[in-house]
């Protein structure tokens, strides 16, 4: 086997590895969320380091493989694809910690009414979704399960442009709720961001195995 | 922690008058392939010969300085004994055209005087052409010329050639510049399995060689070393403007 494929395998194993922590910060960050669980919470926060050193090394081996082995063709679209995805798979993670940080330091559960009319429970549930679905497009170069990732970027999408209004209407009659609403709104706004990173993501999948650039694009036409 | 088989402290080698190697340390550490590299007239070349005694072959040519292998001094010892330790590969295939490839396996001992038991060389042939990935390519043809071979497997057949005599270094001289990518990309691979047995020193006039398969690389400039790193940092980080310079091709 020549040294690039060999190289390119363990960077592959890397960014898989970067993945299956992301997702298990963000998943985390949810279940700390769900159950007010500020221990869980600190566990997310305490573990971004490692996110970051994951991210630091994959730049790194990156570099090292355009210098030693110019990639071309789909080698070349594999790395440049690789890092970034690792950068979108790192913003991942800051959001994950953000949202731990919140359930650290808010002063209590979120009522159930408010997270029923935000809709950021099922939101929530998708990001993750959308997250092992890059993961698994990636792991099995399936570009029909990364495109599906655009459509649940709608949903995502959807939750939040109407969170506003909700909230809005809510609190006209629940004006105590302001802090939580404030609180929600803030998830909720960095869950619409891992959703554009996970469509980024797959945007990067679709250029790496078929050289086509969806950036800016329509992604259903 | 990597030991040190070659070493070279204030070495310097000349043509004469002309002064071709500078004033060179460096530390080869045992079981790494390095790579040295520079533009033509650098003296890579020079001092890759200097390291098994072939520079003194040349009417007029001198050194001075330590060269050692395993802390001894290469220029205190018998050059036919450094050679047998130190195998060299060079440019062009160069198979014995009229010996067979079994004789050009063991061509070492014969043209040294050894005498071994036919099951000895045997063992030897398969043992060495197994080590450059060209026995099962040739055991059913080792009587035949070794000029029968292709390009990439005459020189694999060198290298088979140097492995049979079981050398703790292994110097080769642009090694694939005659060969074509297909050649060039299988003795790449073989860097790397022979360097579980051996130290590899390679010149290379092509950057992207010594950056594909060296562990550690020496870029030398007009006679001197300018600088001698891990093949990752020179890549991406030289220390030295002249490095940098050369590996991005805007040398004047």
């Amino acid at each position: 086997m020549a040294q690039i494929e060999t190289e390119l395998q363990l960077l592959k194993a890397e960014a898989i590895n970067m993945w299956t922590l992301v997702n298990s910060q963000l998943s985390k960050a949810r279940l700390a969320f769900l159950n007010f669980d500020k221990d869980l919470a600190r566990e997310v926060v305490s573990k971004e380091k490692r996110v970051n050193g994951s991210e630091l090394k994959i730049d790194r081996d990156c570099e090292n493989i355009f210098a030693l082995f110019c990639p071309v063709a789909i080698d070349l679209r594999f790395l440049l694809a690789v890092l970034k995805i690792n950068s979108n798979l790192e913003r991942i993670g800051d959001i994950a910690e953000g949202i731990a940080k919140y359930v650290i330091d808010a002063e209590a559960h979120f009522t159930k009414e408010l997270l029923d009319i935000t809709r950021i429970l099922p939101m929530y549930e998708e990001s993750v979704k959308m997250l092992e679905d890059t993961q698994e497009a990636f792991e099995k170069e399936d570009t029909i399960l990364a495109r599906s990732v655009f459509k649940k970027d709608d949903f995502l999408d959807d939750i939040n442009r109407q969170a506003h209004k909700v909230l809005e209407r809510h609190l006209k009659d629940h004006p105590e709720d302001t802090s939580q609403a404030l609180w929600l709104l803030s998830i909720i706004r960095k869950l619409e961001r891992v959703g554009d990173q996970a469509k980024n993501v797959a945007e990067e999948i679709i250029f790496y195995l078929e050289a086509k650039v969806l950036k800016h694009k329509n992604k259903f036409v | 922690m990597e030991s040190t088989i070659i070493k070279s402290k204030g070495f310097n080698a000349s043509f004469g008058s002309n002064h071709v190697v500078k004033n060179v340390n460096i530390e080869i550490p045992r079981n790494h392939v390095i790579a040295v590299m520079g533009p033509s007239g650098c003296g890579k070349t020079t001092y890759l010969r200097c390291i098994n005694r072939m520079h003194e072959l040349i009417p007029g040519a001198t050194s001075s300085g330590e060269m050692t292998i395993n802390n001894e001094n290469i220029y205190d010892m018998h050059p036919i004994f450094v050679r047998q330790k130190i195998g060299m590969v060079f440019q062009r295939p160069n198979p014995f055209p009229n010996l067979s490839i079994y004789d050009n396996v063991i061509a070492g001992y014969k043209l040294n005087g050894i005498r071994l038991p036919k099951a000895e060389r045997d063992r030897i042939v398969e043992h060495s052409l197994t080590r450059v990935a060209l026995w099962k390519e040739v055991k059913d043809a080792l009587n035949k010329k070794g000029s029968f071979l292709s390009g990439g497997q005459q020189q694999r057949l060198c290298i088979a050639r140097a492995v049979a005599m079981e050398p703790e270094v292994l110097l080769f001289d642009e090694p694939t510049s005659a060969l074509d990518p297909i050649s060039t990309s299988t003795v790449e691979e073989l860097f790397h399995e022979l360097k579980a047995n051996y130290t590899l020193i390679i010149v290379t006039h092509n950057m992207q060689q010594a950056a594909r398969v060296s562990d550690k690389t020496a870029f030398f400039y007009m006679g001197e070393l300018v600088e001698y790193d891990e093949t990752k940092i020179m890549f991406t980080n030289p220390k030295d403007k002249r490095t940098q310079n050369y590996i991005t091709g805007r040398f004047s």
